[in-house]
């Protein structure tokens, strides 16, 4: 008989729950997901976390983590999440919002936020559209990108231009960790991991807020293919959103993750 | 303990310290401010959370955030802040958790002003944010009623895990009275079963207003409403005075309701038998008391420092046995005894039928006071 050793090398974390999510195939949300919840198993934060779900395609993001969870008015996240810290400081307590949540409707709460160095993580996914309410025109939306409320491609003379959060948190005093990462192919999603666990460990240490910006993928709304979303994020998203680290607090500096 | 002479704003912000508010978050806006500022040169030194918010906005969905983190949490605020609220307080009711807050009220609608006003009436009372919820609306009159009122906002807030107002005019705000303290209470250890604090050694609690399926939103609508049943069968208070042999029966609530009741005292030394009802809580309303007067008495004047909203809730609960008449200020308008009084010797010489909307005859006459007073 050949006897042979079975390793695991990969399952589901244990900060995830055991169900199907409802997002649509090629959506990047549930890679997001797991990355998060892969960091929180590796650094122990599962029993002491609360998340803070937004309003979009994520308001269900309770319902994939096996942890304590809201579901904050659109915008409002950072809001609820500052009210929990601010009472439970030992606790851990992240934020997972979209771009018209973030960007738009919620800028006065993330910037706020962020100036008074609110202790908390934010995960900003950024797909440059209104994902769950028909795939209309976003604060990130690129120039000339068609939406069903720019139906003729965004016209910035009439709609402005496109908004870069990470650059603009960058540069408040109070934030210890801004950078921008993608989720479009399996390199960029292992960076996208490592910036979600110094944002986590940021947190930890006391550095004041933390986001990690992560430019994702609308297949069903872009309406293009899903192999083609992403090389929609590489060639059109990544030059309007340039990946890097906008911030980062000396104290990270050298921490391996 | 003793007396002291103690402002509004200052009084209701130790009080809410000594009942045991472990996060306060708010914006400013007169005439509340001073509890804002009573609240960050106290809560810092106790170790407890206060933050002055970006906005109104902010300020009750950081209160929603520690509610469901279980901790007693609160707001302060006036009108225009308050309908900045609304999106939060309805969110806090969607989700049933605990939370208190104080709306110091003034003249409306838009800016307005910062004069004394009951305004409000219909967007606390008649819940004002969006969708089916019933808020706990607290009325006080006078500064120890209001140093009372916040240990009960509280105590009932976390009795129905619902959203308790406190509401006051400027007037209360920013007077001077004596009243009492109570000794500060020690917080509770007690973390609710239902709040997120982590979930170690349980499963995870989540906190949601969202229920997509119309079948479940509607049975959480039942259950708000159940609740709300009790809530009216439990916890009505009110105060009378002057009502054993009324004749005249004057119902006004808060500033209105006080100075009512100095015109009744002045009645009854003219002969007149007037008396007040005046709800200390406008929601649940005093409605089985109401029915009971209107066999008693003859007329009913309904005084209110705004266009006649309670006005409604009692003409529905008098349904016509008795002729019901208004007096009314707005705009930030405090009425005064004497006023009060002449509507009373109006009202107990008036014979006539009652009219379907009293705000009718009213109009004429303030009209009338208001070129007087020029
Ligand atoms: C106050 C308020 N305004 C508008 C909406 C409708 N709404 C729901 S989700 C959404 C946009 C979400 O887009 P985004 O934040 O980019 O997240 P995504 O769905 O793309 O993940 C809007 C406008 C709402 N729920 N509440």
């Amino acid at each position: 008989m050949v006897s042979t050793t079975a390793e695991v090398v990969y399952q589901r974390p244990e900060s995830f729950t055991d169900v199907h999510t409802h997002y649509c195939p090629g959506c990047t949300h549930g890679i997001a997901h797991r990355l998060i919840a892969e960091v929180i198993d590796e650094m122990g934060l599962r029993e002491k976390t609360i998340g803070v779900a937004p309003v979009g395609c994520s308001v269900f993001a309770y319902k994939y983590f096996k942890m304590d969870f809201v579901e904050a008015p659109h915008g409002r996240a950072p809001a609820m999440a500052t009210g929990i810290k601010r009472v439970l400081p030992e606790n851990t307590v992240f934020t997972y919002q979209g771009d018209g949540d973030l960007a738009s409707i919620g800028m006065a709460e993330i910037m706020h936020a962020a100036a008074r160095g609110e202790n908390i993580t934010v995960i900003f996914i950024n797909n440059a559209i209104y994902g769950m309410t028909g795939g209309q025109m976003a604060p990130t939306t690129l120039p000339g990108m068609k939406t069903t409320s720019s139906p003729f491609g965004r016209d910035v003379e009439l709609t402005g231009h496109p908004i870069r959060m990470a650059e603009i948190l960058a540069i408040m005093d109070g934030s210890g960790y801004i950078v921008r990462r993608s989720l479009h192919n399996a390199a960029n999603i292992r960076k996208s991991k490592k910036a979600i666990r110094l944002a986590f460990e940021a947190q930890e240490r006391g550095l004041g807020f933390s986001m990690v910006e992560l430019l994702s993928s609308c297949p069903t709304n872009w309406k293009i293919s899903v192999r083609d979303s992403m090389e929609f994020i590489a060639d059109k998203m990544i030059p309007v959103f340039p990946l890097g680290d906008y911030k980062v607090s000396p104290s990270l500096e050298g921490l391996k993750v | 303990m003793a007396k002291e002479l103690l402002k509004g704003n200052h009084a209701f912000a130790e009080a809410a310290i000594r009942a045991g508010v472990e996060a306060f978050y708010g914006y400013p806006i007169t005439p509340s401010s001073e509890f804002l500022e009573y609240m960050s040169s106290r809560l810092p030194s106790l170790g407890r959370a206060f933050v002055q918010a970006e906005s109104e906005v902010s300020a009750i969905n950081m209160v929603y955030g520690a509610a469901c983190a279980g901790k007693r949490a609160m707001t302060a605020s006036s009108s225009p802040g308050i309908s900045l609220m609304m999106e939060g307080i309805s969110y806090i009711a969607g989700t049933e958790v605990p939370a208190v807050v104080v709306n110091v009220m003034r003249g409306g609608p838009g800016l307005g002003n910062i004069a004394p006003s009951q305004g409000d009436y219909y967007q606390m009372i008649k819940g004002g944010g969006h969708g089916d919820y019933f808020p706990i609306v607290l009325a006080p009159a006078r500064v120890q009623e209001a140093i009372d009122s916040i240990e009960l906002a509280f105590d009932l807030a976390e009795k129905y895990r619902s959203i308790v107002h406190v509401i006051v005019d400027g007037n209360m705000g920013q007077m001077m009275e004596p009243a009492e303290l109570p000794p500060m209470k020690e917080i509770s250890k007690e973390v609710p079963d239902w709040a997120v604090t982590g979930a170690k050694g349980r499963e995870p609690n989540t906190l949601t207003s969202i229920y997509l399926a119309p079948e479940d939103e509607e049975v959480t609508n039942l259950r708000l409403l159940k609740r709300w049943k009790e809530i009216e069968k439990n916890e009505v208070l009110y105060q009378e005075y002057q009502l054993d042999d009324a004749e005249i029966l004057v119902i006004g609530f808060g500033t209105a309701g006080r100075v009512a009741s100095s015109a009744i005292r002045e009645a009854r030394e003219e002969g007149i038998k007037a008396g007040l009802l005046r709800p200390i809580t406008l929601a649940p309303f005093p409605q089985e008391r109401l029915i009971e007067l209107t066999k008693q008495v003859r007329r009913i004047l309904v005084v209110e420092m705004n266009s006649g909203m309670m006005l409604d809730d009692v003409m529905k609960i008098v349904k016509g046995q008795v002729p019901v008449e208004f007096y009314g200020r707005m705009g930030g308008m405090t009425p005064l005894p004497d006023e009060i009084l002449d509507e009373i010797k109006r009202v107990a010489a008036n014979k006539g039928p009652g009219s379907d909307d009293p705000r009718d005859e009213w109009i004429p006459r303030l009209e009338g006071r208001i070129l007087g007073e020029k």
